[in-house]
């Protein structure tokens, strides 16, 4: 590590703000040597409680936010806020602007607010996402959440770096088939019907307490922790004891509750805080939680392979003189795709084969 | 690592300051800054310089454009100036102030660290290619 970095990471470990600001930007930008910077983080996160909030665009999630910055802070916890923002597929600009909702901590360093958007890459925001949480998590922050509009996969796989997942519910988002449809409920963990003193919401919470129940039920895995169980099971098979799971597999899952807030007052927060560390408890009770850490490090693994390997195949494409002769010699119909994709990688596919080739010479 | 493509943005902070409440051509310049690919992040209405400072520092912004047409400039900007030096971001953050700022206050925010004044009638592409050329390298 360079030694630029090396005092980056010491004025970060000391809590200085301004450390910690520059570090998410060297993650961001995927600056040199920024992995190294990462991997230092490792050995000092661990602590920190990961809260993900996520709902339509209008749902109050700011504004929860903010209240919930408050309430922990007022307990005396500090608190990292990571405001995620769609950006623009043209020219990837953005504006962020959930921090304006955020005014309840004004003045108070201990709230560290950061707006992250997309920068269009696959995948890479909830790497960029996962890593801003470990050096927030690393700084110290008692609390970190990520707010981000749930609108699509690429919003899933932020909020799944959270340890407990909030779903923001507005009143009146449509009948019961309108929420079974929309994937995002699935990965709930507590749900909230935040502007509670509106019209429709004794509705909405209805609806959304019948198809929890049909979840459970029905075996669909269509709500909360019970969906993934089975998964949890395979997983884990190294410390799975049978017999308790045979007693303990009715009500050993987790029944995500339902919780009423108006984020506008402050209503509701108390209630929501219980309600997260609950799930926090159920987490650590029931073993998920070190259930989760593996399959999370298991997700890091693979993403972070998937992306070399992708900068790889980059580097083979421009080596082969870019994409776009190529393309062209598709379009006159001289060759296709998948010719293109067997010749480009048939010799990284001979390299693998000799490296294997060698291992088994060596091991004989 | 080789392949790691670097995905440097410029990040600006777009701040109203104090207590005017026009804020349309802060609204202008966010969007234009957006359209030219930027990340912008905009403050709302009536900050106070601590609050600008502790965004511009947690945002680990590039560029902080400050916009008043109140006339508060000349204790507000400094303010402003003071609290990023504390935090060790004076240097390497860009500031342009932006609004109505008479002739004869420039040179004194401009000694305080402004990198430039925008007044009425100052093209969007100008400014936009100003940051560009401008924006601090890291």
């Amino acid at each position: 590590m360079s030694s630029d970095h090396e005092s980056l990471l010491e004025d970060l470990l000391a809590g200085e703000h301004r450390a910690l600001a520059r570090v998410i930007s060297k993650i961001e930008n995927r600056s040199p040597g920024y992995r190294d910077l990462v991997s230092e983080l490792y050995a000092h996160t661990g602590e920190a409680d990961v809260i993900g909030i996520t709902g339509s665009p209008g749902a109050g999630k700011s504004t929860l936010v903010d209240k919930l910055a408050e309430t922990y802070r007022e307990r005396g916890e500090t608190v990292g806020i990571i405001a995620i923002d769609p950006s623009s597929p043209f020219t990837g600009g953005a504006v962020l602007g959930d921090r304006i909702r955020m005014g309840s901590t004004v003045g108070d360093m201990d709230v560290f607010v950061r707006s992250m958007s997309a920068r269009g890459t696959l995948g890479g925001l909830s790497t960029a996402t996962a890593d801003a949480v470990k050096a927030m998590d690393a700084f110290g922050k008692d609390k970190v959440i990520i707010e981000t509009v749930g609108a699509g996969q690429n919003e899933i796989d932020i909020v799944r770096t959270a340890d407990t997942v909030t779903v923001l519910v507005p009143p009146g988002s449509g009948d019961a088939v309108q929420t079974l449809k929309a994937g995002i409920l699935e990965i709930a963990d507590v749900f909230v019907v935040n502007k509670a003193d509106r019209d429709g919401a004794d509705r909405t919470v209805r609806e959304l307490r019948d198809m929890i129940q049909l979840g459970e039920g029905g075996g669909t895995g269509g709500a909360g922790g019970g969906g993934h169980h089975s998964q949890e099971v395979i997983d884990a098979h190294d410390d799975w004891d049978p017999e308790d799971d045979e007693d303990g597999d009715e009500d050993e899952g987790w029944t995500p509750p339902i919780v009423e807030t108006v984020a506008t007052k402050g209503e509701g927060v108390e209630a929501f805080i219980d309600a997260l560390e609950d799930h926090q408890r159920y987490l650590v009770d029931s073993g998920t939680r070190a259930v989760m850490t593996r399959q999370r490090y298991a997700e890091e693994i693979r993403t972070l392979l998937r992306e070399d390997v992708h900068a790889m195949l980059e580097d083979r494409l421009a080596a082969a003189g870019g994409v776009d002769e190529l393309v062209e010699a598709v379009r006159k119909g001289e060759t296709d795709p998948y010719t293109i994709a067997a010749d480009v990688l048939a010799p990284v596919e001979e390299c693998v084969d000799e490296l294997e080739l060698e291992d088994s010479v060596s091991e004989e | 690592m080789s392949t790691e493509s670097e995905q440097q943005t410029i990040r600006c902070m777009v701040a109203k300051v104090g207590l005017d409440g026009h804020d349309r051509g802060a609204h202008v310049i966010a969007r234009a800054f957006r359209d030219a690919g930027f990340e912008v992040i905009y403050s709302g209405l009536h900050k106070a310089p601590e609050e600008i400072v502790q965004a511009a520092v947690q945002e680990d912004v590039d560029v902080l454009g400050i916009s008043i047409l109140s006339g508060a400039h000349d204790t507000l900007i400094p303010k402003i100036m003071n609290g990023l030096e504390e935090y060790g971001a004076k240097e390497d953050t860009l500031v342009l102030a932006g609004g109505v700022i008479p002739e004869e206050d420039r040179a004194e925010l401009r000694e305080d660290g402004v990198a430039e004044i925008f007044g009425p009638g100052t093209s969007i592409e100008e400014t936009v290619e100003f940051v560009r050329e401008n924006a601090p390298k890291r």
